[in-house]
Parts: C-alpha cells; sequence; structure tokens
C-alpha cells in the first residue's frame, strides 16, 4: 500500500498536508462545541444570567458548527482530489506497464488477472485512499484531543470512557477475528458459484446432450450450500455489532451520568454547578471518543482488501519486460525482406522441454515460406519470434541480417505485417481496424484501405454493409463472422506496407475457394513482399517457394511440395491425411 | 458492509430505464411471495424493531428525570434512591432495546440467506429449462449477474434495509411525538432547524447525480479499453499502434478521473452535511431551550433530553434516504431475477409415454422448415432420408444451417413445420431426454468444466470405470498425453492449465464415445486437430460406430471424404448430395469448392 504513495507528487503532498491542517481545525471546531454547551449550561443554571450572553454563546456555537461544515467540505474536496489522482495515475502506470510486457509476462499473470488488476484493484485503492484521508488522520487526532480536553474533568468518567473503548475493540477485534476468514472465503464462495453458472450457461448444449442438468444443478447445490452457511456465519456475526455498540454508547452515557451524580452529590457547595455541567458536555466528548474508535476500526476492517489490492498492482509494476529495445539503426540497412534462424531453440521459462530444437533456415526477399505439423509441433512458436514476441532461448533470429533483439522494436514491427491465429478485431470502424497503429510510412489513404480489403477478399462483404467502411464493429468484431473477421485482419497487415507478412494459420475459417483467391491476388500484388505462412491446410501451403516441415519442434524437411512429397515421410503423411494419391499426383 | 456507490448508481440508473416496464407492485408481490414461509419470523421481527426503538426513544425521558433529580441535588440533598430508581429503568430500556435489534438482526439475517439461497436455486434450476433460443439473445454475463449482485442486492435488502426503514420510521415518528410531548415550542425550533439543513443537502445532492451516471459511463469505456488492449496486445505491438491506443486511454482516464473526484466529492459532502444538520439542530435546541428555561418555562432537564431527540430526530432521515434508495434497487434487481424466473420454459414432457430406447439409427427428414426468429426462415424445405448405420457428412459455407440441422435433430429448438423421425417415431413424440440419450454429440467449442480430467470425461455418469475412461483416452490418441501430466487423469482442467485447443477437442471426443450412445452427431469436432491426429480419430470412430448412425459436419473436406453421403447444403437447401466420387463427378459446387485447392495460378 505504501509503495504506491510514491505515485503522489509534491503537489498532493502539500494537499495532504493542507487536508491535515483543515482536519485539525475541524477537530478543534468540533470540540469547541461542547465547549460553548457547558458555557450555555452554567448560564442557565445561575440566577440573573443576561439573555444576550446566551445569545452570544449561541452564536459561537453556530460559527464552529458551520466552521466545521466548511473545513469538512475542504477536507473532502481534497481527499476526492488526491484520490482520484491516484487512481488516474496508477492506472496509467499499470497500463503502459502492460504494453511494455512481452507475451510471457502477459501468460504469467494472464489477460484476465491484468485486466481485474487495472481496473478494480485500482478502484479499491482508490475508495480506501479516500476513506483513509477523512479518517486515518481525523480519528487519532480527535481521540487524542477530546482524551486530554477531558482528562482534568474527572478521572472517574475518564476511566468509564477508557473501559468503554477497551471493550469496543475488544469485541470488534473478537468478531473481526472470526468474520474477516470468513468474508475471504465468501469472495472465494461467490466466485465459485459464478464458475459452475457460468460453466453452465456456456456448456448449455453439452449438458442436455448429457442429460446432465440434474448433475450440474447438484454442482450448483453444493456451491449455493457452502455459500450460504458462510454468509449465515457472517450475518449472525454481524447482527452482534449494532446491538453490541449501542450496548457500549448507551452504558457509557449512564455510567457518567451515574458517577456525575456521586461526584456532584461530593463535592463543595461552590463546585457543583462546574461538575454538573461538566457531566453535560462529558457524555458529548465521550460519545466523539467511541465514534472516532469506531471509524477507525471500520477502516482497519477494509484494510485488508485494500492492501491486497495493492499487493496485486504492485506485482505489475514490479515485473521488468523481458523483451528490451535494441540500438540499432536500420536507416541505413539496404537488406529488405529477408529472414535467417540460426540454431533457434526455444523453451518456456520453467518448462523442461524445449519447443523449438536447433532451427535454422533461411527466407529471401519476395520468397514464400510455409509452415506445416501436427498440432503441437511448434509453428506458431516459430513464427512468434520473427515479431520477437519471445525471445529465443538459444541461437539467434535475424531479420534482414540483424539480429532482432538489436532492433528498437518499432522499427522491427514496421517491417512486419502479423496476423494472428486468432483474428483480433478492435471496436470502431472498419476503416480504422485497417488502418490500424502507425507504419512510419506516412497516413493510409481511403484507396490503401480499399485495396488491402480488395486483395484480403473483404470488399464484397465490406460493401454489403450499410456503412461500407465506416461501419461500425463492435468490441472484439461480435457483429462479424468468423471468417470476415480473418479477412479484416489480412486486409489490416496488407495495409501496412510491410517489408515481411506473417500468417499464423490466418486462413482457417475460410473455404478453400476465398483461401486460393486470396493467395493468388496476394501474389500477384505484393510481389516483393517477403510471407511467411503457418497452415493446416496442404492446399493453403502447396505452392509455397519452400515448406518447412515440423514434428516436436525439430525441421523434418525443407523443400518445394514435389520434393518433401518423395522425400519427407511426415509431410506426406499429412498431405495424405487430406488429399488422395491421385490428387496428390495431379496437383 | 456497505456497498460500493459507484455500482448503486449504475444499479439505480438501470431501474430508471425500465421504469415503465414493471410495475413495483407486482415485483414486491412476487418478493413477498418468497417469504411467506418466513411470514411469522418476519413479522416478530418487525415486532421487536418497533419495540426497541420505542424503549430507545422513551430513554432520554428517563434521562432527563435523572438529570432533574441531579439537579436537584446541586441545591440539596441529592436523592440517591430516586437516581438509581431512574437509573435501573434506564438500564432495564437499553437492555430490552439491546436484546430486541438483536433478535431482530438475527432473524433478518437469516431469512435473508435462506431467501436468497431459494432464488440462486431457481436461478440455477430455471437455466436448464429454459429454450436454447433464449441464450440467443441474452448474454451469459446477464445471467450470470442475476445469480450474483442482484440476489446479493435482495439478500442486502432484506437483512438490512427492511429493518433500518422500519427503525428509521418508527424513531422518526417516536421522537418527533415525544419532543412535542415534551415541549412543541423546542419541538418546532428542532424540526426548522433540521429542514433547513436537509434543503440545503438536497441541493448538493441533486447536481451530483449527472456526475455518477457519467462516472460509470467513463468507467465502461475505460475498462472496455482496457480489455481490447490486453486482448490484442500482440496486434498491437506487432503494429505500433501503442501510442493511438495510449492516446484513447489518457482521454477516457482523463474524463474519468474528473468525474470520479467530482462525484467522489458530492458523495462524501452526505457525511458532513449530516453531521452540520445534527450540530445546528444542537444549537439551535441549546440557545431556544436557554432562553425559555431563563424565562423559567421550562427545566434544564429538558434541554438535555431534547439533545438526545434532536440526534434521533436527524439520524433517522438520512437512514430513511438510505433505505429508500436500496429498496429501489432492491426492486430493480428482483425485477431482473422475477423476469428471469418467469421466462417461458421448455415444454413439460412429463406426460410423454413414447418411448425409444435403443435404434437401428434410422433418421428421416421430411419437409422440415424453420427459422431461429418469425422473420427469417433459415431451413426452407428440408427433406432427407439416412439409413441405419450410414455416415452422412454435412459441407457448406457458413450460414448454410449446418449446425442449425443438428440443433434440430437434438431437439434444442423446436421445428416451425414438417416432421422429423427417428425410427419412424416423430421426436416429437419423445421426450427430449430420450433423443438426448440416443446420441453422442461432440461439439466445436470445447466445453470442459473446472475439474480432473477423470470428471470431465465421466461427466454425470458416475458408473464409467476408470479402465473405461483410459480405454477412451487411448482410442482418440490422448492418453500419452495426459501420462506426461504431473497427476495424470487427476490433473485440473482450470483456465492456467497447459492444454491445447485440439487436445481439449480430443478429451471432449473422449467424454462423447464413452456415452456409447446408438447414433452420433459431431459437429466441426475435430476442427482444431491436426489431419494426422484427425485420421487416428476417424479410425477410432468407425470402430466404435460400426454399423451405427453418425452426422459429421466439417469445414475441411478431408475430414469428410470417405463419408457414405455428403449433404452439400447452402441457404438452408440441400444443392447437392451422394459420395465424395459422385459429387466431383457432378462438376458442381461441391468439386468446385474441393478441387480449388489444386488449381494452378
Amino acid at each position: 500500500m505504501i509503495k504506491l504513495l510514491k505515485y503522489l507528487k509534491t503537489k498532493e503532498w502539500l494537499l495532504v498536508a493542507l487536508c491535515a491542517v483543515f482536519i485539525f481545525a475541524q477537530v478543534w471546531l468540533d470540540l469547541k462545541i461542547p465547549d460553548y454547551m457547558q458555557e450555555i449550561t452554567v448560564l442557565v443554571q445561575t440566577e440573573g444570567s443576561l439573555m444576550a450572553d446566551v445569545w452570544h454563546a449561541g452564536l459561537m456555537m453556530m460559527l464552529c458548527a458551520l466552521g466545521s461544515l466548511v473545513t469538512a467540505i475542504v477536507v473532502c474536496f481534497i481527499g476526492a482530489k488526491i484520490s482520484a489522482t491516484i487512481s488516474f495515475r496508477l492506472k496509467k502506470a499499470v497500463y503502459d506497464k502492460v504494453e511494455s510486457f512481452s507475451m510471457e509476462e502477459i501468460n504469467k499473470f494472464s489477460t484476465s488477472s491484468l485486466i481485474t488488476r487495472s481496473t478494480n484493484d485500482i478502484t479499491q485503492v482508490q475508495l480506501f485512499t479516500f476513506l483513509a484521508m477523512q479518517v486515518l488522520i481525523k480519528a487519532p487526532i480527535l481521540a487524542i484531543w477530546a482524551v486530554f480536553k477531558i482528562a482534568d474533568k474527572g478521572w472517574e468518567w475518564s476511566l468509564a470512557t477508557i473501559s468503554a473503548v477497551c471493550l469496543l475493540v475488544i469485541i470488534l477485534v473478537i468478531v473481526m477475528a472470526f468474520a474477516i476468514p470468513k468474508f475471504k472465503k465468501m469472495q472465494r464462495l461467490t466466485d465459485n458459484i459464478n464458475k459452475v453458472t457460468r460453466e453452465n450457461l456456456t456448456g448449455v448444449r453439452v449438458v442436455r446432450a448429457f442429460n446432465a442438468e440434474s448433475y450440474q444443478e447438484q454442482k450448483f447445490e453444493k456451491a449455493n450450500e457452502e455459500l450460504t452457511n458462510t454468509q449465515l456465519f457472517t450475518g449472525k456475526l454481524m447482527a452482534v455489532l449494532l446491538p453490541a455498540m449501542t450496548l457500549i454508547m448507551d452504558g457509557l452515557m449512564l455510567a457518567i451520568y451515574w458517577i456525575g451524580a456521586f461526584l456532584i452529590d461530593s463535592a463543595s457547595q461552590i463546585d457543583k454547578l462546574t461538575i454538573f455541567a461538566d457531566m453535560i458536555v462529558y457524555t458529548s466528548y465521550a460519545m466523539q471518543i467511541v465514534m472516532a474508535f469506531m471509524m477507525l476500526i471500520m477502516v482497519f476492517m477494509i484494510m485488508p482488501r485494500a492492501s491486497v489490492s495493492a499487493n496485486r498492482i504492485n506485482e505489475v509494476l514490479n515485473t521488468k519486460p523481458n523483451i528490451v529495445d535494441g540500438t540499432y539503426d536500420s536507416s541505413n540497412n539496404d537488406i529488405r525482406g529477408e529472414i535467417e534462424f540460426k540454431n533457434v531453440s526455444f523453451k518456456y521459462p520453467d518448462a523442461d522441454e524445449y519447443i523449438l530444437e536447433n532451427v535454422s533456415f533461411k527466407v529471401e526477399k519476395g520468397e514464400t515460406v510455409a509452415f506445416i505439423g501436427s498440432t503441437v509441433s511448434g509453428k506458431s512458436t516459430l513464427i512468434n519470434l520473427i515479431p520477437r514476441f519471445y525471445d529465443a532461448t538459444d541461437g539467434v533470429v535475424l531479420i534482414d541480417g540483424v539480429n532482432v533483439k538489436d532492433y528498437n522494436q518499432k522499427d522491427l514491427h514496421n517491417k512486419i505485417g502479423y496476423v494472428a491465429q486468432k483474428a483480433v478485431i478492435f471496436s470502431g470502424s472498419i476503416s480504422s481496424n485497417i488502418n490500424f497503429g502507425e507504419n512510419d510510412k506516412g497516413e493510409m489513404t481511403a484507396q490503401d484501405i480499399e485495396k488491402s480489403a480488395n486483395i484480403a477478399q473483404a470488399s464484397s462483404f465490406i460493401e454489403s454493409m450499410p456503412g461500407k467502411y465506416d461501419s461500425n464493429i463492435a468490441q472484439s468484431g461480435t457483429n462479424l463472422s468468423g471468417g470476415q473477421k480473418q479477412r479484416l485482419a489480412i486486409a489490416r497487415a496488407i495495409a501496412r506496407n510491410p517489408e515481411i507478412l506473417v500468417f499464423d494459420d490466418s486462413f482457417s475459417a475460410l473455404d478453400y475457394k476465398t483461401d486460393k483467391v486470396l493467395r493468388e491476388e496476394l501474389n500477384r500484388q505484393t510481389k516483393d513482399i517477403t510471407k511467411v505462412i503457418v497452415a493446416q491446410r496442404i492446399g493453403t501451403i502447396i505452392d509455397a517457394d519452400k515448406i518447412v516441415v515440423l514434428d516436436s519442434g525439430k525441421i523434418v524437411g525443407v523443400g518445394k511440395h514435389s520434393e518433401l512429397i518423395e522425400k519427407c515421410e511426415v509431410y506426406k503423411e499429412i498431405a495424405l491425411s487430406q488429399l488422395s494419391k491421385e490428387e496428390l499426383e495431379n496437383a | 458492509m456497505r456497498k460500493n456507490p459507484m455500482m448503486n448508481v449504475k444499479n439505480a440508473s438501470t431501474f430508471a430505464k425500465d421504469k415503465q416496464k414493471y410495475s413495483i407492485k407486482d415485483t414486491w408481490g412476487k418478493l413477498l411471495k418468497y417469504c411467506k414461509p418466513y411470514l411469522v419470523a418476519i413479522i416478530i421481527a418487525l415486532t421487536c424493531v418497533i419495540g426497541g426503538k420505542i424503549l430507545a426513544i422513551l430513554a432520554p425521558d428517563k434521562l432527563s428525570d435523572m438529570t432533574a433529580e441531579i439537579s436537584v441535588g446541586l441545591s440539596g440533598n441529592m436523592n440517591f434512591d430516586a437516581i438509581l430508581n431512574i437509573a435501573l429503568i434506564l438500564v432495564l430500556f437499553y437492555a430490552g432495546s439491546i436484546v430486541l435489534t438483536y433478535v431482530e438482526s438475527l432473524i433478518m439475517a437469516i431469512l435473508a440467506q435462506k431467501v436468497s439461497k431459494k432464488m440462486r436455486t431457481d436461478i440455477s434450476k430455471k437455466i436448464n429449462k429454459l429454450p436454447l433460443k433464449y441464450y440467443d439473445n441474452h448474454n451469459i454475463g446477464d445471467t450470470l449477474s442475476r445469480v450474483t449482485n442482484d440476489v446479493d442486492t435482495i439478500g442486502q435488502t432484506l437483512s438490512q434495509s427492511i429493518g433500518m426503514l422500519v427503525s428509521s420510521v418508527v424513531l422518526f415518528l417516536g421522537s418527533l411525538t415525544m419532543m412535542f410531548i415534551t415541549n412543541w415550542i423546542l419541538a418546532v425550533v428542532a424540526i426548522c432547524a433540521t429542514l433547513i439543513g436537509f434543503f440545503a443537502m438536497a441541493l448538493v445532492m441533486s447536481r451530483s447525480q449527472k456526475y455518477f451516471t457519467a462516472q460509470q459511463e467513463y468507467l465502461g469505456k475505460l475498462n472496455g479499453h482496457i480489455e481490447e488492449t490486453y486482448a490484442g496486445h500482440n496486434v498491437i505491438k506487432a503494429y505500433n499502434a501503442e501510442d493511438k491506443m495510449n492516446k484513447q486511454f489518457d482521454e477516457y482516464n482523463g474524463k474519468l478521473y474528473t468525474c470520479a473526484w467530482k462525484s467522489q466529492f458530492l458523495s462524501g459532502l452526505m457525511m458532513p452535511f449530516m453531521s452540520f444538520i445534527g450540530n445546528f439542530g444542537y444549537v439551535a435546541v441549546c440557545v431556544a431551550g436557554a432562553i425559555l428555561t431563563l424565562n423559567g418555562v421550562i427545566g434544564f432537564e429538558v434541554i438535555v433530553a431534547f439533545m438526545i431527540y434532536i440526534r434521533l430526530f436527524t439520524q433517522p432521515l438520512s437512514q430513511i434516504a438510505q433505505a429508500f434508495s436500496s429498496l429501489q434497487q432492491t426492486t430493480a434487481a428482483s425485477y431482473r431475477v422475477f423476469e428471469f424466473l418467469s421466462e417461458e420454459e421448455i415444454e413439460d414432457e412429463t406426460s410423454k409415454n413414447v418411448r425409444l430406447s435403443t435404434t437401428s439409427g434410422n433418421i428421416d427428414f421430411k419437409n422440415v422448415k424453420f427459422g431461429y426468429n418469425s422473420e427469417k426462415t433459415i431451413i426452407n424445405d428440408f427433406s432427407i432420408s439416412i439409413k441405419s448405420g450410414q455416415k452422412v457428412a454435412i459441407v457448406g459455407p457458413t450460414g448454410a444451417g449446418k449446425t442449425t440441422m443438428v440443433n434440430l435433430l437434438m431437439r434444442f429448438y423446436e421445428i416451425d413445420g414438417g416432421q422429423i423421425l427417428i425410427d419412424g417415431v416423430p421426436i416429437k413424440d419423445l421426450s427430449r431426454e430420450n433423443v438426448h440419450n440416443l446420441f453422442c454429440m461432440v461439439l466445436q467449442d470445447t466445453w470442459l468444466f473446472e475439474g480432473s480430467i477423470k470428471d470431465n470425461i465421466k461427466f454425470n455418469n458416475p458408473n464409467i470405470t476408470d479402465e473405461e475412461i483410459v480405454k477412451a483416452c487411448k482410442a482418440v490418441g490422448v492418453h500419452h498425453f495426459i501420462q506426461t501430466l504431473a497427476n495424470g487423469y487427476d490433473t485440473i482442467l482450470n483456465e492456467e492449465a497447459n492444454i491445447s485447443v485440439g487436445q481439449k477437442q480430443l478429451l471432449t471426443i473422449a467424454r462423447a464415445m464413452i456415452q456409447n450412445a446408438p447414433m452420433l452427431i459431431l459437429d466441426e469436432a475435430t476442427s482444431s486437430v491436426d489431419t494426422r491426429t484427425e485420421i487416428l480419430i476417424q479410425k477410432a470412430m468407425d470402430k466404435l460406430m460400426q454399423g451405427r448412425t453418425s452426422i459429421i459436419i466439417a469445414h475441411r473436406l478431408s475430414t469428410i471424404k470417405n463419408a457414405d453421403l455428403i449433404l452439400v447444403m447452402k441457404d438452408g437447401d440441400i444443392i447437392e448430395s451422394g459420395n465424395h466420387k459422385e459429387l466431383l463427378k457432378q462438376k458442381g459446387f461441391y468439386a468446385e469448392l474441393y478441387n480449388s485447392q489444386f488449381e494452378e495460378n
């Protein structure tokens, strides 16, 4: 929690200091009110007091109350500003940090956890900061000051007040000691209910197809039962709190009067009136003290939650991205569109087994190279090394003859048009999805966008949309079909006009015909661009200049289709699983 | 624990939007029905509240008696007997009030949990009774939030707000009465002072609503943007789109900052204002009381009593306001829960007595007509006869209606016209459960739940032995992979589990195979499995499905090449049918589709 405070600048610290001053003033004013009350009490009880004196004391009380309101407003204002500022800065800091992450760090946290950390966790910290600004400074000042003010009015009263506070603390600590672990558990159980329900909802067809309705309901009932029992426990426990608070307050009040009666009785005649006035005022102070402690405890109650959130935020902020920019200046390099892997091996950190082992190959400018292999052969991993989403564990990846690690990431990415396995679509319009990011080649024109859409075989569906290129796209492109999203993502890569196009199984949602036409157009219109394709279908890669066959992370064959079908056993098996012998021969 | 104020606002604004749609009376009527079994308990609880609060209101009166006794002692001898008597009565009052309050909170807490639990159970049961059509138009998040957030809101209201409302009203009316009984002039002063304060507060609060709405809006936008950025991280990096995304983020974040501090500030003002109103009333009563005392109209003890009354009087006002806003949220939440619970269910089938315990596997579609909604017909006039033991494949472009056929056959949806028959029996005459038992089915989206691999394969059939599980996994070729996992078949599948989509598909196939039903449906079941593995699975399937009817939908034509009958669908109709060779000879749509992978440039 404290670590996050460094996101406050001098200006905000000054505001915090100012806030403390105002809180001081507020407490002073709040505690002044009973003083005037005391004055009035004495006036009332003394024969022959002047009306004007009462009015004066009343006016002063009123001014104090107003002053207290004004200071409270200022404190609230500063608190709101500072908590919003902390939230604003943290959001920015976490967002920037996540953007600097490589896939490795993203996977370590998981995307959904990162989203929670950037949103809910920060909101928690914000709410806590606001509360803390109000209470954490005020409560101790109030308590200590009030205690000093009444300390000399009679130790018997003070003893009663201290006992009340002790009792309060003990009760709250006991209740919280039982309740907090249950509250934590409750969160987990609520998540569990959510999970089971989500499971049932997402799998509604499977559940019905297997007649598993009652199975799922039983599972839900179990989760429901657990949650209800925990909630019952905390509910019963918390039901104690309010009566306990009332008990303490009422008891204290009664005790003060009771003690007061004795004090007055045993006092000398002159002191009696002062003690009586003191007694009336004392109740008011005593309540303030008890309230201050109650507020403090409430803050401590929600503190664990906020501090868990703060830790989660810190975890993100303290993570150092693995992939850092190089310093190579690429402006003088004349080589374009060349890729070379030299003895590249890759494994995930902490993993034992290599995903890629000793992979070497070279692709010249304008060539089309395809990667094929079974589900776990490492194809996707391999091409993820080209835009440096990961760094190779051993060996080097060279683009245009330069190690990818030496590039500034921006320069490297400007050379590449990457299409992911699962088409990523952003909310906005068709155009904004095609004209995405920056490519260092100036602004894209409408013609550029249309041309790329044309090559990607996306024009027909775009033209049929009501707003054409300005048509609205929902988040994650939910208003487009799988094939449409894929074509849009391909158009985006082409529009970038890169040196190298990377397709990570990006044709899978297209039917054979569209796949075919698209690749033909691609070859015709983007002759100079090097193309890297990962695919499952033989048809997609059959006319590639170079096919690399991968099996369990190793290269088992490189060559053209006609060569591999003769020499490479794995390739032959893959081909035969899709096409008959005659078809292969005819192809 | 208090709820996050931002959430309240969200509920309140959706409430405003839905306002016209439902009647408050209706919703509360239904909610009351839920509470009916606990009616006696509720009445006891509410009686407790009223009793407790009446005692709490009478207490200041006694306290003022005590003050009077003590002030008598100022000039003479303290009458300790009288004071002790009053003190004892006060102790009784306080104790009674506390016990009654505790009983009330206890009853309401338990009641709230019981009602919430029942509601959750009902929702969970309802999920499985709704037609699939419902899920086409409603997103999962919405239903989920009904199970958790809405039920929570209702529970919280039941346990806190109702008691709070009743007690506040009693406190308010009681202290008002007591004030007037004690001294009407001071009572009028107290009320006036309080009203002035509240007027000022209402003025401030009415302005805060728009900031809350704006805050909610930008919070939504910012969160959406963050989700998008993180999910598309790779693409954003590869396209150097960080700057553009940052700009958008900064814009939302900046706007959110402004609304956030404003709404936080304004909502934070509530407390200072409340305490000001308290102080203001306190001062007014003191001054007015002092004047009256000096004039000899009242004794000092009246002021003491009023000092407490003024607190009792101002405190419930804010609580009533709070309770009302939470009742409002509860109305909205209950409406959402009851709306879900009253959705039309699939018809009750307990009366159906036709049963097919086994089948030879003849399936007939006769002039089937269907549309997901009444405006758009998807399947126009579909007729086909599938013979026992045939392997039938359905191919065609997206949107052709392939999956729809499966949905209809499984009776996930009801047809609009025509008939579907299994062994000559219209499936309409069979119960859904019966129809489902006749098929094992594997879908494209790999649905697995959080639990061990073993449990996932067993699913709802506890009689399946470990040997059968291993056998099925071997058949689909996933046994070896499972063995390499640290916990083998007991490995828990969850979000973090490192298993690929292809492997998940294999597990779902194993799960279906083990059901050993007479017919098989594969809807894009192997789309993420590489073609070599797919062939292995097909071989295992063929062995398993020998003599049984199977229906396969696939995008990859290699998957279905060896089917006995291939149906080529387009726009809801069969445009070609036959086996692979016949279809190629026809040189129609299928041939074109198939051959496009070999065409030379």
